[in-house]
């Protein structure tokens, strides 16, 4: 059997900041599986550590992307469209809340931080489809990432809880009202992972210990299972599949209370 | 110099590639070495990783400059 399970297909990467990404993981396998690639970045200082990877990875195709501004959403598709003609996959991997508000309590959220929070880690994605579906003249393959903070009370998640929640309805809407163009539309939700945009939650690595200890697997999950889960539903692995919200997390989302071996942790 | 401050120096240089030579006791990440404040969070989950330890954020915020870098993590370590 060939590994190139995505020889010929398009795509763009959204969110790239660093080589501990879980954009990264996603874009090393799609690649590694054939994938031709482009990312989209905002701003200068994540332009300086995107095109570096980007070479990596054998892509120059870099475009500046706010997704706050609808303008430079349309920019971002209409240069696609004017390079590629067409798109086969998007991955989302996007999300922002006030910093400050991922500890501490939930009901004190502010209703700016509400609003930006939103509208940067749930409408993006709908936005996104929006525009990439239309390119998508072959069928296509939307995939964001959400977190299980979505379905449970995780400590100091609070808001991007709450839009996570939000963003796995969006997933499931859109994939009703793309499914009949051929498009797929996906979440993976992946185990705690200590990237660049996890570095802004509360008590993290703990988390990452408490996942250690408690998971079937009794590990963590890396970037690269994360991207061969990926690989599965940006490819034809997984044409059967959408509206789905995968769980890459070594399984800690069917558990349901501390593992009898688990040590007693202390917060450090 | 010490092993600590030779270890954070080298991740100092290859994270943000500048002259070993300009890497001083008091030299500013941001001021001094052109670091931006993605640079500064990078910095600091190398140190992490490097070292094995936790850097809170609260403590994160007052390591400013190579020196603050040192001092922190010679304390934790």
């Amino acid at each position: 059997m060939s590994t190139m399970l995505m020889s010929g297909k398009r795509g763009l990467i959204m969110g790239l900041a660093n080589d501990k990404s879980i954009a990264w993981g996603i874009a090393k396998a799609c690649a590694e599986h054939g994938a031709e690639l482009a990312f989209s970045y905002q701003g200068g200082p994540l332009k300086k550590r995107v095109e570096p990877l980007a070479a990596q990875l054998g892509s120059d195709l870099l475009i500046e992307c706010d997704v706050s501004d609808a303008a430079s959403l349309d920019r971002v598709f209409d240069t696609l469209r004017d390079t590629w003609g067409r798109l086969d996959f998007v991955v989302h991997a996007i999300a922002y809340s006030d910093k400050t508000q991922l500890r501490g309590r939930y009901v004190d959220t502010t209703a700016e931080n509400f609003r930006h929070s939103m509208d940067i880690s749930v409408y993006s994605f709908t936005a996104v489809c929006q525009r990439a579906s239309a390119l998508m003249t072959e069928g296509g393959s939307c995939l964001t990432l959400t977190y299980y903070g979505a379905e449970k009370v995780m400590p100091h998640y609070n808001m991007m809880g709450v839009a996570k929640a939000a963003l796995e309805a969006s997933v499931k809407y859109l994939a009703e009202d793309l499914g009949k163009d051929g498009v797929r539309v996906n979440a993976i939700s992946a185990g705690p992972i200590k990237t660049l945009a996890a570095s802004g939650i509360g008590d993290f690595r703990y988390i990452m210990k408490w996942n250690e200890y408690n998971s079937p697997l009794r590990r963590n999950v890396t970037q690269e299972e994360v991207g061969k889960a990926a690989v599965y539903l940006l490819s034809d692995l997984g044409s059967g599949t959408t509206g789905e919200n995968l769980h890459v997390d070594a399984g800690y989302h069917v558990v349901g209370m501390k593992a009898v071996d688990a040590p007693d942790i202390a917060k450090s | 110099m010490s092993d600590i401050a030779d270890r954070v120096k080298k991740i100092v240089v290859e994270h943000l590639g500048v002259e070993e030579g300009k890497i001083t006791e008091s030299a500013s990440f941001i001021d001094d070495l052109g670091a931006d404040s993605l640079d500064t969070v990078e910095l600091v989950m190398a140190f992490e990783e490097e070292f094995g330890i936790e850097i809170p954020d609260d403590a994160a915020e007052t390591i400013q400059t190579f020196g603050d870098a040192v001092k922190f993590i010679t304390d934790a370590a």
